[in-house]
């Protein structure tokens, strides 16, 4: 067991490694933050002295080893474009990110699973189809046409939900919320429907082929041999057989909700971190891209790790030792 | 589903309840102010925040004449000696009195080696307090346009700076805010009431401004809330769902959709920024294409062939959708030395541009990369892309290479173009900042290769000149050469466009930066 989860760490820290390396080695293809840090004035000298200031003159290996010595001990310098510490940009935008995630994975959990029953259990009815049919617009639309649609509707057209921006926010500690104040709902609506639909199409698909799987199974012939009732045998029995792969999906899409929020957010203005990373990207804010790329790796990479160690928890064939188990599929 | 239902009930009702804050203004651009430090950066939108809450000497109105700011007069009182008399009982915003003080104070600090601003007041060889209200800049030569050039210094609090340790602009090396990046302390029409970057900036009116009744009418917006807002098509809707009130750049494909909403207004006028393209005669052999012959840059018949082959009308009508005006020199009106018949173009004239190309010794064209940014001007990458078009009917080959800004600037700055797409704007308004920085050999953006000993001297003697008449005339004299000489295509002078509510007043800048003093609801 502590041989697996230690062999898992290293892993881990070989893959963040990586990630730091390859998104680092991309930045020298993002530009030159110099020119977007002084005006048109300034002369070479002056460039030449900020690139001097700004360590960006000295050889790759300098620069990525200074990035992860910094990195290890949580600082990722200060922002070309707003010259503030990234760590404190990167704590105060969070909060924004992950309540639009939360409220985003929710609403496809809420509203994905009983669809999918449904669709699994009146499999030939029209209403079903119909989802269907709709669910494939769902995930076959981009994200920004999604948003930018909502948009048209809800906030210009009819005039009653905020185009843009978050609302008023309740800052409790360092954790500022939208939770509290009513603009702050108003603001999640069409920004987590936008971010969800993806997500909601995925498990409703999800458990309508599940269930389609489990309705054919002997235990559920029996039951309804034993006369439960329906309901019984769809929910208490069918659904939650087929829950394990779903969550394990949920879990694995969070950390990408967290990723692809960037275009959520780009559209609504929301701002968390995936603004944050475009603005970034379009200054070539190095610091700023570096912290975010790390984060998003950590994210992934802790959620995998967690998962696998779930699996190890559940699974009882992982137990068998390595040396035994190779030796039984060769 | 019914919690969302019932959300949306609750949202219409508050959105219609919403409306009755008419004295805020909500406004939106696309980029925030990168730091409130006033001599910090030296851009666009930073320099629109800070001078809505700090004041300079020399302010300018909204056709960008000096009026007078914290300075009630100046004048020169030996060739290379500025008086300014200072404007007494001003206060800032926390309290302290302003002074001469503040004066000697601000401006060492735009000298010092972390400003942006240092090119504004490098003539600048001594501030000295004459008295509490009266200051003296003694420049190291005579220089003109001093007063020209320090409408953009602003003024701090120099007990208020020494308090909060920011003597100095950010030092990145510091790896630390500066209390100055987030907080302000000016003279100016409104105070910094809320600075959150890139989310949201409140300012409140500043009832004590000595402005009100003297400079301009006392505006009767009690706040201005911005919050920076990327996306365009996003930034429109807020506009047309009323949730803001002002929007200083609505795309231009959206403008006809603007000005067709009951209740919205388009404002335009053109802006102090001329596009151009460049193409470098230094080089022998053109870096990225092989063309038998050497670079032909070189010779005039090839530029001159090249400037008629651009159908400026088409790119005005179809690509600006008529927001440009063509442009025959690189500087725009409003800029001191341009004149309507500088601003004359070649005649657009296919055949004669074949001609041209045959006599250069080109009769079937050659090939050239055009470098071109696609996120920096009005539809920047498609007027390139119709000047490809264009230039292959003269037989010229031209491969686009459309990059970001932060990589376009960068390139050009390593001379790695030998055919490039640049935009200049003139802060100081005056001619001698285009020689300066594009015609003079030395220029730090001059990509062209052009060198023209006269032209140098001119652009330094310019400098000096306090007659006005000889100094006119030298300048006349210098667009002559550089117009002449086509190392430069002009292109157009571009136009702004501001889109507001019916209900706002609001006069557009020339210079893009709007003056929410100037502001005022029906």
């Amino acid at each position: 067991m502590v041989s697996y989860v230690i062999r898992r760490l290293l892993q881990a820290a070989l893959v963040m490694l990586v990630v730091a390396f390859v998104s680092f080695s991309l930045f020298r293809f993002a530009g030159d933050p110099v020119n977007n840090m002084v005006g048109q004035e300034a002369t070479q000298e002056d460039r030449r002295e900020l690139r001097e200031r700004l360590g960006l003159n000295d050889p790759f290996p300098v620069q990525f080893g200074r990035f992860v010595v910094d990195a290890l001990q949580g600082e990722f310098g200060i922002s070309y474009r707003l010259q503030r510490p990234v760590e404190d940009l990167i704590a105060e935008r969070m909060p924004a990110t992950l309540e639009l995630v939360l409220v985003s994975a929710v609403l496809a959990l809420i509203t994905g699973i009983p669809l999918g029953v449904y669709c699994g259990i009146h499999r030939d009815s029209w209403v079903s189809r119909a989802l269907l049919t709709v669910s494939l617009i769902g995930v076959s639309l981009p994200t920004f046409v999604i948003g930018i649609l909502l948009i048209y509707l809800f906030s210009v057209q009819m005039l009653v939900l905020p185009s843009f921006g978050r609302g008023e926010v309740v800052q409790i500690g360092w954790w500022s919320t939208g939770f509290l104040t009513f603009s702050g709902w108003q603001a999640l609506i069409l920004p987590s429907i936008t971010l969800s639909l993806f997500q909601l199409t995925l498990i409703m698909r999800l458990v309508r082929s599940e269930m389609l799987e489990v309705m054919r199974t002997d235990y559920i012939k029996f039951a309804r041999a034993r006369g439960l009732s329906n309901r019984a045998i769809n929910f208490g029995h069918a659904l939650k057989n087929t829950l394990v792969p779903v969550i394990t999906i949920v879990g694995l899409n969070i950390g990408s909700l967290i990723a692809f929020s960037i275009i959520t957010e780009t559209v609504f203005n929301w701002p968390g971190m995936g603004l944050l990373f475009i603005k970034a990207v379009q200054f070539a804010d190095v610091p700023i891209m570096a912290a975010y790329l790390t984060m998003v790796a950590f994210v992934f990479v802790s959620i995998n790790l967690l998962v696998d160690l779930l699996y190890y928890a559940i699974d009882p064939r992982l137990k068998v030792d390595r040396g035994t188990a190779a030796g039984r599929l060769s | 589903m019914r919690h969302v239902a019932y959300a949306l009930g609750l949202a219409t009702a508050v959105a219609f309840a919403g409306g009755a804050s008419a004295k805020t203004l909500n406004w939106a651009s696309q980029g925030d102010a990168l730091t409130m430090d006033p001599h910090a950066q030296n851009e666009g939108p930073t320099s629109t925040m800070n001078s809505q809450v700090y004041d300079s000497l020399i302010l300018r109105d909204s056709k960008l004449a000096k009026i007078p700011g914290l300075a009630v007069s100046w004048k020169p009182v030996e060739p290379s000696v500025w008086e300014f008399k200072l404007r007494e009982g001003v206060k800032f915003h926390e309290g302290q009195p302003f002074n001469a003080d503040d004066v000697v104070f601000s401006f060492q600090r735009a000298l010092s080696e972390t400003s942006d601003f240092k090119n504004y007041v490098n003539s600048i060889e001594t501030v000295d307090k004459v008295d509490d209200y009266t200051v003296r800049i003694t420049t190291k030569g005579p220089n003109p346009i001093l007063p020209d050039q320090i409408s953009s210094i602003r003024i701090m609090d120099k007990e208020w700076s020494e308090q909060h340790g920011v003597q100095a602009p950010q030092n990145y090396k510091e790896k630390e805010e500066t209390h100055a990046v987030r907080n302000a302390n000016g003279t100016g029409p409104f105070i910094l009431a809320k600075r959150d970057p890139d989310i949201e900036t409140r300012m409140t009116v500043n009832e004590a401004w000595w402005g009100w009744g003297v400079s301009d009418p006392k505006t009767n917006v009690s706040e201005i809330v911005y919050r920076p807002i990327a996306n365009p098509a996003t930034r429109v809707a807020a506009l047309l769902s009323g949730e803001l009130d002002f929007v200083l750049d609505p795309p231009l494909q959206d403008l006809a959709r603007i000005k067709a909403t009951p209740g919205l207004k388009v404002e335009q006028v053109n802006q102090i920024r001329t596009i151009f393209f460049g193409v470098d005669t230094g080089v022998d052999k053109l870096r990225h294409t092989e063309v038998a012959g050497g670079n032909p840059f070189k010779n005039p018949k090839v530029r001159e062939a090249m400037y008629r082959a651009i159908d400026i009308d088409t790119i005005r009508k179809k690509t600006m959708r008529g927001m440009s005006f063509p442009a025959g020199i690189i500087t725009s009106p409003g800029v001191h030395g341009y004149t309507e018949a500088l601003d004359e173009r070649l005649g657009y004239d296919v055949d004669a541009a074949k001609k041209l190309l045959a006599e250069a010794g080109y009769p079937n064209g050659f090939k050239v990369q055009l470098d071109c940014p696609n996120d920096r001007y009005n539809n920047d990458e498609a007027i390139c892309q119709a000047t490809v078009g264009m230039l292959a009917k003269i037989g010229i080959e031209v491969s686009l290479n459309a990059r970001s800004k932060s990589i376009h600037f960068k390139s050009l700055q390593n001379k790695e173009s030998d055919f490039y797409m640049l935009g200049w704007g003139v802060p100081t308004l005056d001619s001698h900042y285009v020689f300066s920085y594009l015609a003079a050999s030395k220029g730090s953006w001059n990509f062209t290769g052009f060198a023209d000993a006269r032209l140098d001297e001119l652009t330094t003697l310019m400098e000096t000149e306090t007659d006005s008449a000889k100094r006119d005339a030298m300048i006349k004299e210098a667009w002559d050469i550089l117009k002449a000489s086509n190392v430069y295509l002009p292109l157009h002078h571009q136009v702004i466009a501001w889109g507001m509510k019916d209900g706002l007043t609001l006069p557009i800048v020339p210079n893009d930066s709007p003056q929410f003093r100037t502001a005022q609801w029906k």
